[in-house]
This record gives C-alpha cells, structure tokens and sequence, in this order.
C-alpha cells in the first residue's frame, strides 16, 4: 500500500517530468528534419547561435524525409526540414505548407568496399557504377525507408535506366532504417551505400569503407524548409517557426551553417536565394 | 557530445549533458513504475480475490500483455496524442509526459499481472481466517497486498527494469529531442547510428550500472524492513 511519504515522492516526480517543460512551451518550435542534419552535427551548431539570438528552443525531432513530412502533416511539428524536393513540392501542393525555401545543399556519394568489387572505384558516372554493381550483383544496402537518400537512390537507379522494382534480388538489402544505419550495415557486411556526404564524413565506424563515386551532377542534394500551414493546423506556432526559417536563410543563418566543418571539410554549403520575391 | 569522448570521460568530467540524461530516463521511468503500481497493484488483488464469468480470459489476456511489444504502444500513444489524433489538443506528443503515458502502459500488465498471481498464491493461505474473522473486501485487498509486499517489490522491479531498458516507445513518442526527451536508450541509439560505437557502448554500460543501483537499492530496502517486521 502507498504511504503517504510514496505518494508525495511520486508527485515531486510527476513535477520533476512535467513541470520544466510548461515553462518553456511558448517559446519552443518543433523542428522535423533528417538524420543527417542531426547525425552531422550541424544542428548542434547552429541552434546555440539562433537560440541565443531570439530565445526561441528548438527541438528538433529527427527522422527521414517521409517521416519528416508526415510529422508536418499530422500538426506534430510547426517546421519541416529535408531533403526531397519533389516530396516537398508536393507537400505545398497539398496545401500542408504555403511556401518552400532552399536552405543550403550538399552531395551524394557512392560508398563502397575499398576491395571494390563492381570494379567502379575512381568513375565520376553514377549511373554506369550502379549498373555495374547490378551486373556484377555486388551487395548493395538501401535504406528503403522513404527518406531523402533512398528517394534519391530510386531516382538514381531510374537514370541508370534500371527499374529497382525488378531489377533487385539477394544483393539488394532494404534495411528500411536511417543513414548511420545504413553505413553500420554496409561496414557489417563491406557492401555499397548511397549516402549524404555530411553522415558520411562525421560517421566513425567506416571498416573497410570508403568513397568510390563523388562529382557526378546527379548528386546534387538539396535541402530545404517550410512552415506547416498554421490555417491547416492551428496549434502551429507560426510566428516562431517563420523567425527560425528567415533567420536560417538570411546572411547570418546561412554563414553559420558555411561554417560548420568536419576535419577541415565543410559538410553543407548554404544557398538561399537572398531576394526574395 | 564531441569527437573522441568516451563514456567513462563523460563520468568523470561530470558532463552536465549525461546527468540530464540520466535523471530524465530515471524521472520518466520510475514516474512510469509509480503510476502503474497505483493501478496495478489494487487491480492485480482485484482480479485475484473476484471470481465472474470470463475470468480466466482477462487472466491470460493480461498475462500476455507482459510481452506487449514497445514499438507498437509507442505507435499506439503517437497517434492518440498526434495532433490529428484524439488526444491532439492536449499537445502532449514529444514531451516527457507522452513518454511516462507510454512507459506507464507498457509496465501496468506486469505489475498487475504479477501481482494478481502472488496475491492469488497468499489468498489459498489466508482465505479461512479471513472470511472467519469477517473482513471485508477491501480490507481483504489491504490486507493481502501489506502482507505480500516483499514479494511484489520483485513486481515492481520488473517493471522498472522493462521500462528503464526499453528504446522503442520513448523513441517514437519522445522523438529523441536533445535536452529535453533524450534518455540513455535512445542516446545510444542515437550514437550507434553515428558509428561511434565505443561511447555508444559505454553509455550503455552506464545504464546497466545503474539498473544495478536501483535493483541493490531495493534489496536493501526490503532487507531491512523484512528485518523490522521480524
């Protein structure tokens, strides 16, 4: 039976869980974004900066891109933060966000087994390497979850001119989980991996792993952001929500993210349109 | 946490960051353990001492939800509490509390499951006494459980155990939100994903050390009481 020194434990810890974070609520936003924004670090660097400015918390709930956007479209988030611009586009389209913004970009690269089975090492045609990983079915991870990369890797696949759909068979792996997943499986089982190059340079448990493909255009990752539509939802917290994105496209937001670097390496590379129509 | 930190470093540093962490995981954990033993210690005796139709059913069915799987719960509260669910209103999801809702409901069938059965066992031993002297069923329900406390400490210490161990529901309905829904499970989580397997490892360790505590703790305490009540 509960005395009564239990139960008043029991109501300090209630207090414990639920009392700091009333305080804070007004002045918080729900920022859905990608593993890899958060995996990369960048967001540990970033908010201080705009969280010092303006006094707003940002708590960013990191998923992949699908996710991301389904998170928006339910209400739980009040901003939306990926890397898929024609899922994003859609989003608008349906009426979820009024207007997307590019934010900063990065790339793709191909990573692979420095054995290098596919024997594709070196070429800068992402299309041709993934043909040949097909030809010579060399294991291959995908994420398989609907996010920014795997959307990219199936249009990838689809500029090789292969249809993934049937193409696929033992080599393929659909892990269905996010980017450092991805890489730990690769690394597992020494296999190719499509990744972002910001998880790829800040991730630790490389193996044998190492980049084989980089430089094609066709890898072009572009980032980008969105209020969710506070007539959809109301609980938005739409004033906070747009000062965090036009603080992140304006000059100061976008040097902050130029500066964030890995060993030396820049990891995204910020291009707002700065005149906005 | 940055580059080449390892968990034991962390320790010893004191890192401000780990103690957040780890109160938050204990806070939500043990707010998890107290609510479903208020609920399921009275249920538990309940469901032990009544007999009605379809009985045995409720049994088996609360037997089974001792393995409810944490991804599914964790899905379940999501989508109550999203803001396009039921529960919307009450903007609940991604905080502490809709983790200590999700815990709570993933520790009350153990709890109660478990107590029923020990209750179930001492009610064989004391039913004739009981029934002679006249005691109601409430004061039969009082009685039963004071008299089992020390062996449902082992109840609510399952239940702890599972909700102090579990990533799958606190994840989903804690979205993993630095400083504020990051526990020891999904850090770790988070660092696997990061391939930094080493600090990975040792928050894990950190976890099982405390687990520990918490588990000699409660020994102790009812050691010591076991004592005093002779």
């Amino acid at each position: 039976m509960p005395t009564r020194r239990t139960f008043s434990s029991l109501v300090m810890l209630l207090m414990l869980c639920g009392g700091t974070p009333a305080l804070a609520q007004d002045q918080a936003i729900v920022v859905a974004s990608t593993t890899s924004t958060q995996d990369s670090g960048l967001f540990d660097h970033i908010l201080p900066v705009f969280e010092a400015k303006t006094g707003i918390d940002v708590k960013v709930v990191a998923q992949g891109t699908g996710q991301a956007l389904d998170t928006g479209r339910r209400g739980d988030a009040d901003v939306v933060f990926v890397h898929a611009k024609a899922q994003e586009e859609k989003f608008v389209e349906e009426g979820f966000a009024t207007e997307r913004f590019d934010v900063m970009y990065n790339d793709f690269v191909l990573v692979g087994p420095k054995s290098d089975p596919a024997g594709i090492s070196g070429t800068k045609d992402i299309a041709a390497a993934l043909i040949e990983i097909r030809t010579r079915e060399a294991p291959f991870v995908s994420r398989g979850d609907k996010s920014g990369t795997h959307s990219a890797e199936i249009r990838l696949w689809k500029e090789a001119g292969l249809d993934i759909g049937t193409a696929k068979g033992q080599w393929y792996r659909e892990i269905g989980q996010g980017m450092g997943a991805a890489l730990n499986t690769a690394s597992a089982m020494n296999a190719y991996v499509l990744s972002d190059r910001a998880t790829w340079l800040s991730f630790r448990n490389r193996g044998d792993l190492g980049i084989v493909v980089e430089g094609d255009k066709r890898l072009f990752n572009q980032y980008g952001i969105m209020l969710v539509n506070p007539e959809k939802h109301p609980n938005v917290k739409a004033e906070a929500g747009q000062l965090f994105i036009e603080w992140l496209i304006s000059p100061e937001g976008q040097a902050s993210i130029g500066e964030y670097k890995i060993g030396g390496q820049q990891l995204f590379f910020p291009n707002a349109e700065q005149e906005r129509s | 946490m940055s580059e080449t930190v390892s968990a034991w470093q962390l320790i010893a540093s004191g890192d401000a960051t780990l103690f957040a962490i780890v109160r938050l995981s204990l806070a939500v954990s043990l707010t998890a353990v107290a609510i479903a033993m208020v609920v399921g210690l009275p249920l538990g005796a309940i469901l032990a001492l009544t007999r009605f139709p379809g009985r045995s059913a409720v049994v088996v069915i609360l037997n089974g939800f001792m393995g409810l799987p944490p991804v599914v719960v964790g899905l379940t509260v999501y989508l109550l509490l999203s803001r396009s669910g039921p529960l919307g209103e009450l903007g609940l999801l991604f905080t502490p509390t809709a983790m200590v809702i999700a815990q709570a409901l993933l520790v009350l069938p153990i709890i109660a499951a478990l107590t029923r059965q020990t209750v179930e066992d001492l009610w064989h031993e004391y039913r004739e006494e009981l029934t002679a002297m006249g005691v109601g069923p409430t004061g039969q329900v009082a009685t039963l459980l004071w008299d089992s406390r020390f062996s449902l400490v082992t109840a609510l210490l399952a239940g702890f155990g599972r909700a102090a161990a579990e990533v799958g529901t606190v994840m989903i309905v804690g979205g993993n939100i630095d400083g504020f829904t990051r526990t020891m499970t999904t850090a770790i989580a988070l660092e696997t994903s990061k391939g930094n397997l080493p600090l990975a490892m040792g928050l894990g360790l950190i976890l099982i050390v405390l687990i520990l505590l918490i588990n000699a703790t409660a020994w102790g305490v009812r050691a010591w009481s076991e004592q005093r009540a002779g």
